[in-house]
């Protein structure tokens, strides 16, 4: 079937498939991006979505927001149950439909990695959406595997002695990359033209695809509702969140910032990094950095955060059988 | 009729292969990897068009299955233990979405302390699941009910999910002649599985959404209902089957001499075989023993048992399991049903972590029933089999 190319978010459909009228936040970055998904998937979808806030905002009956065929079982089995649907479809000759999970961040770095890694590793053709709000917040923003170092959340509060979160956010992204999946990218609600594009990849692409987007989320990041796309854009421009792609093992970045602007302008719109003492900003900015340089090759000063590209040299021992 | 001589393991996996399934998500244990073994061979030789899911645990099994009904295929999985505990949270999900999934489940005991032999302490605890459960005898029942569960699974009256349990390693691995109906006869018997409702972009519903208390209780009610509902239908299923094949199981219940018997003792799995031996041995000796089988624990036949208890004077009932400091399962549901029946009932537990049940405690058995007709009144529960005595 030829789809008709997306290359802004103007060449989207004006048709809806998560209706107005369902319950989540005001400035709610996961509504924002599971409707641009909706738009770019089309009708020939259907959803699974796990516990999450997803389920809680759009299906309580006896409403439901979706109109694609909706179906919720647990938490940690999206990657089962996505599936088990395109094995029926299969069987049941029904082409050209898209069976995509949507899960939180808990739902997939966490408690829902097995079923996510099962998935990937079968290389199932399906469609797997990370939305990272980077804490349990369905459940009263509780720490998970996405938080970043340094936030608060409930069961990782400030304290006396401890402050916030002392471990560093879990490159899923790689683990999901190590599978060797046909298409994988990061995705951010900032960057709508890169958006699309990559929704419409993902939606092409045969076999497992994989893509996490990144979801502000006010409440649970104690930030502004008119805030939530200029906190996303911040995130990108910090390097706090990289857009990249890796399309049939080719990897891409596909937006670059000129300069990485310092993390301290990301954490001073979040209320869940406002107790971080300079020292604490420092660590995260050097995990920026080091982060950059392993994933891109780039190295990064800190400060002032310019990126400098490195030569990619190959290492070679003095093992004469590896030797050169 | 072909005729094969096969475990009850490969007998459940021609079942699924003769109903037809479309789609297999498997994971192994022990004793049940025979099942999904056989079903992978099967496919990849082309011998069975189905789609086969290795997947990377039980509770991905279950999710998988959930996902495939939902989406209108013929469902089967296989497990047994470890991995039917490991499926617990998914197990809800199915009969309350109307999900026809069939799953064979191969009883094996629960750590600790661990073993790989028979046990129901696996199944029992999911009777509160919604899942209708049924307890097999020998390998050709275990054949002869999957192909039946899925007519009673797809009942549009019923559509609620089946667990065939069957005794691990003493039916799993054990070789028995097991005849095989032909194809078409089974396509006559079991049609194309036509769901109710299906995941179809052309005709989006919402499945399993959030329901609150206004909703919720409602919805379980309904689905005890449709578990009540099932009785009919599995007698139904079983009487037109036997008219195809000449095999009747009973349904729901069977007996065996148990038309002026005095004393009997109910039973399920694979004990049902010997205790028919010494309910012979002891119609021998002119007393009067019968035999009730106990096939189904959901739904769970508590009419169907008051007439079959009506002129006895003491019933045993056997337990393969246990809930600690209490009885065991079975017990409690047949004098909760007899309740108000006025017959004097012994729990009798035998045979936990796969200890071999003997006829010599089969008989000690109906010993302990024959003394209790007898208003020699002692224990409710025994143990038969311990060492050191009980």
């Amino acid at each position: 079937m030829q789809e008709k190319e997306i290359r802004t978010i103007k060449d989207l459909s004006r048709e809806e498939f998560l209706t107005k009228g369902h319950g989540a936040c005001p400035g709610c970055g996961v509504a924002v991006a599971v409707k641009n998904i909706a738009r770019v998937l089309g009708k020939n979808t259907i959803i699974y979505v796990p516990a999450s806030c997803l389920i809680v905002f759009t299906a309580l009956y006896p409403s439901s927001a979706f109109k694609w065929p909706f179906l919720y079982t647990a938490f940690e089995n999206t990657g089962a149950v996505i599936s088990g649907i395109k094995a029926a479809l299969e069987r049941r000759g029904k082409q050209g439909v898209t069976v995509v999970g949507m899960a939180g961040d808990g739902g997939t770095f966490d408690i829902g990695l097995q079923a996510l890694s099962g998935a990937a590793e079968r290389n199932d053709d399906v469609l797997y959406v990370c939305l990272d709000n980077e804490a349990y917040m369905n459940t009263g923003i509780q720490r998970s595997g996405a938080t970043p170092f340094g936030a608060w959340t409930t069961t990782s509060p400030v304290g006396k002695k401890i402050q916030g979160k002392r471990e560093f956010k879990k490159d899923l992204d790689a683990i999901v990359a190590a599978h060797g999946v046909p298409y994988m990218a990061t995705l951010s609600i900032a960057h709508p033209n890169d958006f699309v594009r990559k929704v419409q990849k993902a939606k092409i692409t045969n076999g497992f695809r994989f893509l996490h987007v990144l979801c502000p989320c006010v409440p649970g990041w104690r930030s502004e509702a008119s805030k939530t796309v200029a906190i996303a854009r911040l995130a990108v421009e910090t390097g706090m969140w990289t857009l990249y792609e890796i399309d049939h093992g080719v990897e891409k970045l596909t937006y670059k910032p000129r300069e990485l602007v310092p993390v301290k302008e990301y954490l001073q719109l979040q209320g869940r990094f406002r107790h971080m003492g300079e020292d604490d900003i420092e660590k995260l900015q050097n995990w920026i950095c080091e982060k950059w340089r392993n994933q891109f090759y780039e190295e990064v000063p800190v400060p002032p955060c310019k990126l400098e590209k490195v030569k990619k040299e190959l290492i070679l021992d003095e093992d004469p059988l590896h030797g050169p | 009729m072909a005729m094969k001589v096969i475990s009850a393991d490969h007998a459940v996996a021609y079942g699924a292969k003769l109903s037809r399934v479309e789609v297999v998500p498997a994971f192994p244990i022990t004793p049940q990897t025979l099942i999904v073994e056989l079903l992978a061979e099967l496919i990849n030789d082309g011998e069975l068009d189905a789609h086969f899911m290795p997947v990377e645990s039980e509770h991905s099994a279950m999710s998988a299955a959930i996902g495939a009904s939902a989406a209108g295929a013929r469902t089967f999985t296989a497990t047994s233990s470890q991995g039917l505990a490991l499926m617990h949270e998914m197990l809800y999900a199915v009969p309350q979405n109307r999900l026809p999934i069939v799953m064979a489940n191969v009883n094996r005991s629960l750590g600790a302390a661990s073993g790989i032999w028979v046990e129901y302490n696996d199944s029992m605890p999911e009777r509160e699941s919604g899942w209708l459960q049924v307890y097999i005898e020998d390998n050709q029942e275990a054949l002869d009910m999957i192909i039946q569960a899925y007519r009673i699974a797809e009942d549009r009256n019923v559509m609620l999910p089946i667990m065939v349990c069957l005794d691990g390693f003493v039916l799993s691995h054990t070789v028995e002649r097991v005849d095989l109906p032909d194809q078409n006869l089974v396509d006559s018997f079991l049609p194309k599985f036509r769901p109710l409702h299906v995941l179809d972009p052309d005709e989006p519903v919402t499945m399993n959404p959030i329901a609150p208390p206004e909703y919720a209780m409602e919805m379980r009610y309904q689905l005890d209902r449709a578990i009540e509902g099932a009785k009919s239908v599995i007698n139904a299923v079983d009487h037109e089957y036997s008219s195809l094949t000449s095999r009747s199981y009973g349904g729901l219940i069977d007996s065996y001499h148990l038309e002026d018997a005095e004393i009997a003792l109910l039973t399920l799995g694979t004990v049902t075989s010997t205790a028919r031996a010494v309910v012979d041995y002891l119609r021998a000796k002119g007393k009067k023993a019968g035999l009730i089988k106990l096939r189904f624990i959901r739904p769970f036949p508590a009419e169907e048992l008051k007439l079959f208890v009506r002129d006895l004077k003491a019933l045993g009932v056997f337990d393969r399991s246990l809930s600690f400091n209490g009885y065991g399962p079975v017990f409690t549901e047949v004098r909760n049903a007899l309740y108000q029946e006025g017959i004097p009932i012994t729990n009798h537990i035998a045979g936990l972590g796969g200890r071999d049940v003997s006829f010599k405690e089969a008989l000690e058995m109906f010993q302990v029933i024959e003394k209790n007709a007898g208003n020699e009144k002692g224990m409710v529960c025994y143990w038969h089999g311990l060492r050191g005595g009980s």
